[in-house]
């Protein structure tokens, strides 16, 4: 009978439940592994914690940057790290935790990637005033023990407009944004001033993928696609995309249909998660998280931490475009004039 | 003969031993499987569950985990309402996050002072739930659209409307962050003591959230609408033919169901952040689906699941401190669902197969001339 057999499974299910138990007891004292970074004998004491935004390390984007900024520092400062990732949807509370664990654990200095992190580290910084902090993106959370790493994103933003302006055979460009918050509006202002500057008459299609909160376009590939799909669909040649984990689809779409695309974040042609696409990557927008959480690590570590805001315009070499895979080499004079003029104050970029 | 999914959603009820089986069945189930999983990316099963096991000891995240859960266990009543009569409300996420814009709008504007504004947040934020939710319930009874369908898109359409509603009337800039005004002090809602050893306080809101379960106790088991809620889910040609509309019975547990969820937002709102921005947290109303079917639409079964599905939620991190990814909490929770529906249908076959024998048995054992051939299904 069927139902009999049903019943010998249930049973036979509760056994193989003891076996396992057995099993995985056998198993767990020879599997205490050790970390990578642990190992490494010349070690310092220092011990880097970093939370991440949504997407985590992997993300080819934001979260990637800032993970290479702490591998380097792992590497040349000798301190070892804990790498904790946010989850999409989560509350101010559930990162307040997060923090706390890491400097519960002994983690100083700690890193929080993303302007999401505001609130909840500005609470949990002072509940531990000989922590040291930073935080990524954000200067509304200060303190004597927070450092603000922020960048001047209107500024590299405008020099890819200019080169998707020279580079557009159509006079028709695109904004990708991933979320429609105040951060990734200075990446458009800052996009639609430095094509305008090329070509007054310039045609820009916008699109954000997801409006606050609902964060998910920092992480769909397949939203980014449909959206630059439309553009290039209805004229567009050259896409430039601010949606961190998102803005692969965006590449797959200007392979699909002959255009062009602009990274963002990091040199995202020269990132091997990108490889197949790279030949569509006219330039990325590069905001170098990883240099700003890097300088924060090395003076830290030396003893030099400094609290407050810490700008990295074009003037520090905070932003910039970059130049892998050649696409820019005849127009290259060109932006350098322009970069040279915003370093000097000639031209303002609007922030909004 | 019930149905599956009758036996799904809990409208059979198991009694004796068996009640208790089944939860323990799904509780092995699920460890089996999770241990199977950590084991093939080579990670220590014990050692994982031994740190959960800490972790969830700590007078601070008992805190954080009551507080979580008490979300979650509105948005399950808020879905239970709905499933015992048949209808899936899957835009209680929707329904919440619309209802706590507003409500956060209201509310930050401070029109009335102190426990009044408190009082208003809530009405606003139970009204306008009730609203949105009623939008699909009209759709359903006048057209025939399945609330399926309709639910999910309210929940884009609530998304856009609220982000434009802080967009262009309430949100204020703080850095790079858009939210709605806070909420004055005089209208936040304390939190009680109630853990040794930590300085987090437990939400006030549990409170709320125990009411309400015993509220949709009462309202489903002790009352005539209670009745005609679940005679409905049964059978809507039965419950017609009894003199119950399915048409009313349809827009008013909608609406209910929403009001419900009009609350899912509110201990964050008023307990915590006290406004509405990019981290007010989203997907509550799917993560109480999950909830409802876990804790079998019962009060107190949706209370251990929400529980543990907070505790789950909030252990992320832990399991990240021991290099374990943090979707392995993913895989815990939907394998714990699934183990739940699994063992609960195999304790309910146990049953009936128990049951036959037990007939057959009795049936044969007096030496009368009737022949008994096999038993009746």
């Amino acid at each position: 009978m069927l139902r009999n057999r049903v019943s010998k499974l249930a049973a036979a299910g509760a056994a193989g439940a003891m076996v396992m138990a057995v099993a995985a007891c056998g198993g767990s004292d020879s599997n205490t592994s050790a970390t990578p970074g642990a190992s490494a004998p010349a070690a310092s004491a220092v011990k880097v914690g970093l939370a991440y935004d949504v997407g985590g390390r992997g993300d080819g984007s934001f979260n990637d940057a800032a993970a290479a900024g702490l591998d380097k520092a792992v590497s040349e400062l000798k301190v070892t790290s804990k790498e904790l990732e946010a989850t999409q949807g989560e509350t101010d509370t559930q990162k307040e935790e997060r923090l706390r664990l890491l400097a519960q654990g002994g983690y100083n200095p700690i890193v929080a990637v993303g302007f999401a992190y505001s609130g909840s580290l500005a609470k949990v910084a002072k509940e531990f005033p000989d922590t040291h902090f930073a935080i990524v993106d954000d200067d509304a959370a200060t303190g004597a023990n927070i450092d603000n790493l922020v960048f001047a994103e209107e500024q590299g933003s405008f020099l890819v407009g200019a080169a998707a302006a020279l580079k557009s055979k159509k006079g028709d460009v695109g904004f990708v944004g991933g979320v429609d918050v105040p951060l990734i509006h200075k990446f458009q202002a800052g996009f639609e001033a430095g094509a305008k500057a090329v070509k007054p008459d310039i045609k820009i299609q916008t699109k954000y993928l997801s409006q606050p909160p609902d964060m998910s376009g920092f992480g769909d590939p397949a939203k980014g696609k449909t959206a630059a799909q439309g553009m290039y669909d209805a004229g567009a040649d050259v896409v430039y995309q601010a949606a961190g984990g998102s803005g692969g689809g965006v590449f797959d779409a200007a392979k699909a249909s002959n255009g062009l695309a602009i990274g963002v974040d990091s040199d995202q042609a020269a990132l091997p998660a990108y490889s197949a696409v790279k030949d569509v990557i006219l330039t990325s927008m590069v905001k170098k998280v990883d240099v700003a959480v890097f300088d924060f690590l090395q003076s830290d570590v030396a003893g030099k931490f400094t609290a407050g805001k810490h700008v990295y315009d074009l003037k520090a070499g905070g932003v910039d475009y970059s130049t892998t895979g050649g696409q820019l080499d005849d127009i290259k004079t060109q932006l350098d004039e322009f970069k040279q003029k915003i370093i000097n104050g000639e031209i303002t970029v609007p922030t909004s | 003969m019930s149905s599956f999914l009758d036996r799904m959603l809990g409208r059979v009820k198991l009694g004796g031993w068996l009640a208790v089986a089944a939860p323990l069945l799904a509780v092995v189930f699920a460890a089996v499987i999770t241990s199977v999983i950590l084991l093939a990316t080579g990670k220590a099963p014990l050692e994982a569950f031994n740190a959960l096991a800490q972790y969830g000891a700590q007078p601070r995240t008992m805190v954080t985990i009551i507080n979580t859960g008490t979300e979650y266990y509105i948005s399950a009543l808020a879905v239970a309402i709905g499933f015992r009569m048949n209808l899936f409300n899957i835009g209680v996420d929707g329904q919440y996050r619309l209802a706590a814009v507003v409500a956060a709008g209201v509310g930050g504007a401070a029109l009335v002072p102190g426990v009044l504004n408190i009082v208003l947040v809530i009405v606003v934020a139970v009204i306008v739930g009730a609203l949105w939710a009623a939008i699909a319930g009209l759709l359903r009874v006048t057209r025939g659209v399945s609330e399926v369908i309709s639910t999910i898109m309210l929940n884009s359409i609530a998304t856009g409307i609220g982000s434009w509603l802080v967009k262009n009337y309430f949100g204020v800039l703080t850095g790079n962050e858009l939210a709605t005004k806070e909420i004055p002090a005089d209208a936040h809602v304390p939190g009680m003591a109630l853990i040794p050893g930590t300085q987090l306080q437990v939400s006030g809101f549990v409170v709320l959230a125990i009411v309400l379960g015993v509220a949709y106790y009462v309202l489903l088991n002790r009352t005539r609408f209670g009745f005609e809620l679940r005679a409905t889910g049964k059978s809507e040609s039965a419950a017609l033919s009894s003199g119950i509309s399915p048409k009313k019975m349809i827009l008013t547990t909608m609406i209910i169901s929403g009001a419900m969820a009009g609350f899912i937002g509110m201990p964050e709102l008023l307990g915590s952040s006290y406004k509405y921005g990019t981290n007010f947290p989203t997907g509550l109303g799917f993560t109480g689906i999950a909830i409802a079917l876990l804790g079998r639409n019962t009060p107190v079964g949706m209370a251990i699941g929400a529980l543990l599905w907070s505790f789950l939620d909030n252990s992320s991190d832990t399991l990240q401190l021991l290099d374990i990814s943090k979707e392995i909490v993913a895989i815990m929770q939907g394998v714990i669902v699934l183990s739940v529906i699994i063992a609960y249908e195999l304790v309910h076959r146990y049953r009936i197969v128990a049951e036959q024998r037990r007939v057959s048995r009795e049936l044969a054992a007096p030496k009368g001339p009737q022949q008994v051939e096999g038993a009746p299904a």
